[in-house]
């Protein structure tokens, strides 16, 4: 079989049908715009589920920060509030130190 | 009044989706023939059509207006088409041994005498199809192009985003496959 000649014929059946049909569905512009429309909406939830994980995570870096700072920093207030108790307990019962006395 | 069309891609740019409607309704046609020469089946066309609208409108901002909008939505248009071959391969191993009866008695009456067939035959056409069904699709997209649309290299390789040398290239690796397919059609059918 001749096959250049068949190639041939056959590019030309292929251009026999040259333009295609450009036939366009019923209503197609208003499903792109719909779709459009669906994806901008979607696309701002994202933006905000997004914003929100973030804001999540830093969060949790923070909250762990603080928690180690607080475990392993020197502790430099034991003193302080030991003080602060023992003032308190000495103003507290001072009106019952002071009624031991004057009996 | 109508809205030139730099005012309507202003609109779209600036925010009012809705004016991109404009566009879908003015190119459509244009979109969807582009896709038939590369797809069969109506829904895959659709799938082609959406997706070169879709990403239209995503980039639109990187249109400038030195050429036609009509020229910048082709050039989208054909590579989304070679992304879908690229995706839908699967008729490519298929034999020959399957051809309808008006496929082989048109090939039949080629054989006994090739300037008494018309191309313009529905069996020819269903032929041609199934051969460039069974394309590589870059040799498809050059053989589309350069000899069905008869377009010039520098057009396809505007087209494409391939550089000429490329594309002639590929438009001679093209002719080879398409000589061998078509070997390998008439030996299945004659052996």
């Amino acid at each position: 079989m001749n096959l250049p000649e068949l190639q041939e014929k056959l590019i030309a059946a292929a251009r026999a049908n040259n333009p295609p049909s450009d036939h366009v569905p019923y209503a197609f512009e208003k499903r792109i715009t719909a779709l459009i429309q669906a994806r901008s909406v979607r696309a701002g939830m994202d933006a905000w589920v997004q914003g929100l994980w973030r804001a999540a995570l830093s969060c949790v870096v923070i909250a762990v920060a603080c928690g180690a700072w607080a475990f392993f920093a020197p502790d430099t207030t034991a003193t302080t509030s030991e003080d602060l108790s023992q003032n308190f307990d000495t103003t507290l019962l001072a009106s019952v130190d002071q009624s031991d006395f004057s009996q | 009044m109508e809205r030139s069309e730099a005012e309507i891609i202003a609109a779209v740019l600036s925010g009012d989706a809705a004016s991109f409607e404009l566009l879908v309704q003015k190119y459509s046609p244009r979109v969807f023939a582009t896709a038939r020469r590369y797809a069969r089946r109506e829904s895959e066309i659709e799938d082609i059509a959406q997706e070169v609208w879709l990403k239209a409108f995503d980039k639109l901002k990187s249109f400038r207006g030195e050429a036609p909008f009509e020229h910048w939505l082709m050039r989208m248009a054909v590579r989304t088409c070679y992304d879908f071959l690229r995706g839908h391969q699967r008729n490519r191993e298929s034999s020959f041994s399957e051809l309808s009866e008006p496929e082989d008695d048109w090939l039949e009456r080629f054989a006994v005498a090739p300037e008494s067939v018309s191309e313009s035959a529905d069996a020819a056409k269903m032929l041609v199809e199934r051969v460039l069904e069974k394309l590589s699709p870059e040799a498809r997209l050059v053989i589309t192009l350069l000899e069905i649309e008869d377009r010039s290299v520098k057009e396809i390789a505007e087209l494409t985003g391939w550089s000429a040398p490329l594309v002639k290239v590929r438009a001679f690796r093209a002719r080879g496959e398409m000589k061998k397919i078509l070997a390998r059609m008439t030996k299945e059918k004659y052996l």
